[in-house]
C-alpha cells in the first residue's frame, strides 16, 4: 500500500519548476498531487505521479537532484471531521506526520502523508476503516 | 614637519647607495647564518661577492610564504634565539602559522618606521592615539603601539572590539587619532549614531586604517562620518608588520620606508623585474633586519611604484593602493582566506560534491562570505530539516577551518562552474579601487 513520491531539489530560480514540468510532459507522465516546500534559497518539489520510476529516470538524466520517498495516500469523504478522525487515530498511536499535503474535490478528499512509520500508519488507518489508496490505483487517478 | 628629513627627503642616488650597502650586508648575513638561503643561493650559483649593489638584486632567489611554513617555526631566523626578543605569528588556519622574530634592534627599527608613518599622516607627540587593532600574535596592535610611543604621542592600548568602551574613551580622553581596520571605523560610526553620539562631536582628527583592502568610497564615507582625514597604512608581518608603507597628507600613494625595505615589482608569471610605473607583484627585500631578514619576499599584492618626488616633499618611493592579488587569497574581515581551505572543509562532508563557489560582499560595512555548495544527489533528502542540518554541518566545518562564519547556500548538482581548465571559484563583489 506504500506509494512512491518523487522529491526534487530545486533552487529558487525562475523557470526551474517549468523545466521539471516540461520533462514530465515529454515523458507523458501525469501529476496526481504536487506540493512545493520552500526556504529562502531552495525548495523541495514533492509529487505523486503516474509513473514514478520513469519520472525519476527522466529527471536524473536531466541532472536534477531527485529521489523517491515512501508515502501514504489516503482517501476520505469530503465532509466536516473526516480528517480530524484520521489525525486522531495517528495521534493515538503516536505516529507523527513529517509533512503532508491534501486537497478536496467533489465528495472526496485525498491526503498524501509522510510519517515516521508508514507501515504502521497504513495498518492503523486501514483498521479504522480509512481508505488507503494503493500505488496502482494512484497511477490511474 | 618631517620626522627624519635625511632619510625621507634623501636624494634618489644617495638612497640607492644606502640601499646597495645595506643589501650587501644582508646578503652576507643570510648566506652565513641561514642554511635555507645558503642552499638556495648555491643552487642558483650566486655567492655574496656577486652582489655589489642594488642592481644585482635580480640575481637573488625569491622567498615565499610557503618557505616560511616549510621552515616552521624558526628555521629562517638569522639570529640566535637568545637575541630574539619577540615573535609574532599569523593565525595559521591552514595548519602551520607563519612565525616572525625580532631582535631588540628590529623592534627599535619597527618603532621608528611606525613613528615615521604616523608622522606621514600628520600625527605628532601632542596626539592621543587609540589603538583598536588586535594586540597579541597579530602585528597590528603592538606595532602601532610601539610606534606611537616612539613618536611621543599618548597611546591608549584598547585593542579591537569592546565598542562601548571605545566610544566612552574617545569621549573622555578626547582621543585625536584612531587606528583600526577601516571596516571597524565604519562600524564605530554607526554604533555611535545608534547611541545618539555624533561622531563629529569627538576630538578625532586622523584615522590610520589598514589590515584589509578598502576603497576610495569607504575613505569618503569615513572622513565624512567622523570629520577626519583617513590614511591607508600597509604592512605585512613577514616584512615587519604595519608601517612598511603609509600614505602622507597628499594621499597620492603610500611612501615605502625603503631605507629598510627595498621594493621591486615583478611579473608574477615570468618573475622578471618590471620597470617603474608598471603594475605587477610587489616584492620586498629587507635590508636592516637581524632576526628574520628576507630576500625578495613575494607579497602577492599587485601594485605599481612611483619614484617621483611627492608634493609633501618626501622622495621616498610610493606604492599605489593594491588592486588585487597574484594568488587566490581573499582578505575577509582582515583574515587571510584561501579557497583551498574551504575546499578542504567541504571534502570532509560526504553529502556535498567538491564543487563550490565563494561570494564575498560588503554588507553594512562588514565583509560577508557566502559559500555555494552542490548537494550530492545520492544523499539528497526530501526533508527540509535534514537539509538544514547539513547546512549547519557545512557551516561548522568552514568556521573550524577559516575562523569566519560563512553563509552556506545549497545548490543543485552540476550548476556551479565547470569551465574547461581553471574554474572560477570566487566572485568578489566588494569594489576595491
Amino acid at each position: 500500500m506504500i506509494a512512491k513520491q518523487l522529491s526534487v531539489f530545486l533552487e529558487n530560480k525562475s523557470g526551474r519548476l517549468y523545466e521539471v514540468m516540461e520533462i514530465l510532459e515529454k515523458e507523458n507522465i501525469n501529476i496526481v498531487a504536487l506540493s512545493v516546500a520552500d526556504t529562502t534559497e531552495y525548495g523541495i518539489l514533492r509529487m505523486v505521479v503516474s509513473d514514478p520510476e520513469k519520472a525519476l529516470k527522466a529527471l536524473k538524466d536531466n541532472l536534477f537532484s531527485v529521489g523517491l520517498t515512501d508515502i501514504v495516500c489516503i482517501c476520505i469523504p469530503n465532509e466536516v471531521g473526516s480528517f480530524s478522525k484520521a489525525s486522531k487515530y495517528l495521534s493515538e498511536e503516536e505516529i507523527s506526520i513529517e509533512y503532508m499535503y491534501a486537497f478536496a474535490l467533489n465528495d472526496k478528499a485525498l491526503a498524501v502523508l509522510r510519517t515516521e512509520n508508514n507501515e504502521k500508519c497504513i495498518e492503523v488507518l486501514t483498521n479504522k476503516g480509512i481508505e488507503v489508496v494503493s500505488a496502482d490505483k494512484l497511477k490511474k487517478i | 614637519m618631517i620626522w627624519n628629513k635625511t632619510i625621507e627627503c634623501r636624494d634618489r642616488e644617495e638612497m640607492r647607495e644606502l640601499q646597495s650597502k645595506r643589501l650587501c650586508e644582508t646578503v652576507n648575513r643570510v648566506y652565513y647564518n641561514v642554511p635555507f638561503y645558503r642552499n638556495k643561493m648555491q643552487e642558483l650559483g650566486v655567492y655574496p661577492e656577486d652582489i655589489e649593489g642594488i642592481d644585482d638584486i635580480v640575481k637573488l632567489p625569491f622567498t615565499t610564504k610557503q618557505d616560511l611554513r616549510d621552515n616552521y617555526p624558526f628555521g629562517i631566523f638569522a639570529s640566535p634565539m637568545q637575541d630574539i626578543v619577540r615573535v609574532h605569528a599569523s593565525s595559521g588556519t591552514t595548519g602551520k602559522p607563519t612565525v616572525v622574530g625580532y631582535t631588540r634592534k628590529d623592534i627599535t627599527t619597527w618603532s621608528e618606521i611606525v613613528a615615521r608613518t604616523l608622522n606621514f599622516a600628520g600625527v605628532s607627540k601632542d596626539d592621543f592615539i587609540q589603538i583598536a587593532y588586535g594586540y597579541g600574535l597579530f602585528t597590528g596592535g603592538l606595532g602601532l603601539h610601539y610606534g606611537g610611543e616612539r613618536l611621543g604621542a599618548t597611546v591608549v592600548p584598547i585593542s579591537g572590539g569592546n565598542t562601548e568602551k571605545q566610544i566612552q574613551l574617545m569621549q573622555d580622553f578626547k582621543t585625536s587619532v584612531i587606528a583600526c581596520t577601516p571596516s571597524y571605523a565604519l562600524y564605530l560610526a554607526e554604533a555611535m549614531q545608534e547611541r545618539g553620539v555624533d561622531p563629529k562631536s569627538l576630538n578625532l582628527k586622523v584615522g590610520i586604517f589598514g589590515a584589509e583592502p578598502w576603497t576610495e568610497a569607504m575613505r569618503e564615507n569615513i572622513e565624512e562620518s567622523f570629520g577626519i582625514k583617513a590614511y591607508d597604512i600597509y604592512g605585512l608581518s613577514e616584512i615587519m608588520g604595519p608601517g612598511v608603507a603609509c600614505e602622507c597628507e597628499a594621499k597620492a600613494g603610500l611612501h615605502i620606508n625603503e631605507d629598510h625595505f627595498i621594493p621591486e615589482i615583478i611579473d608574477p608569471n615570468t618573475l622578471e623585474q618590471l620597470p617603474e610605473g608598471q603594475k605587477g607583484e610587489l616584492v620586498f627585500t629587507t635590508v636592516t633586519k637581524e632576526g628574520l631578514p628576507l630576500l625578495r619576499y613575494r607579497t602577492r599584492d599587485l601594485t605599481s611604484l612611483n619614484y617621483e618626488k611627492c608634493e609633501c616633499g618626501r622622495t621616498l618611493v610610493r606604492m599605489n593602493k593594491c588592486t588585487g592579488r597574484s594568488d587566490d587569497m581573499l582578505i575577509i574581515r582582515g583574515v587571510n582566506v584561501f579557497p583551498s581551505q574551504i575546499e578542504s572543509a567541504l571534502l570532509k562532508i560526504n553529502e556535498v560534491l567538491p564543487h563550490y563557489m565563494l561570494e564575498v560582499d560588503r554588507i553594512n560595512n562588514l565583509d560577508v562570505l557566502s559559500v555555494l555548495v552542490e548537494v550530492d544527489p545520492v544523499f539528497f533528502s526530501d526533508k527540509i530539516k535534514e537539509l538544514e542540518k547539513l547546512n549547519k554541518r557545512i557551516k561548522k566545518a568552514i568556521v573550524d577551518v577559516i575562523g569566519i562564519n560563512a553563509n552556506v547556500k545549497l545548490v543543485e548538482p552540476k550548476t556551479l562552474g565547470r569551465t574547461e581548465g581553471k574554474s572560477k571559484r570566487v566572485v568578489d563583489k566588494r569594489i576595491i579601487q
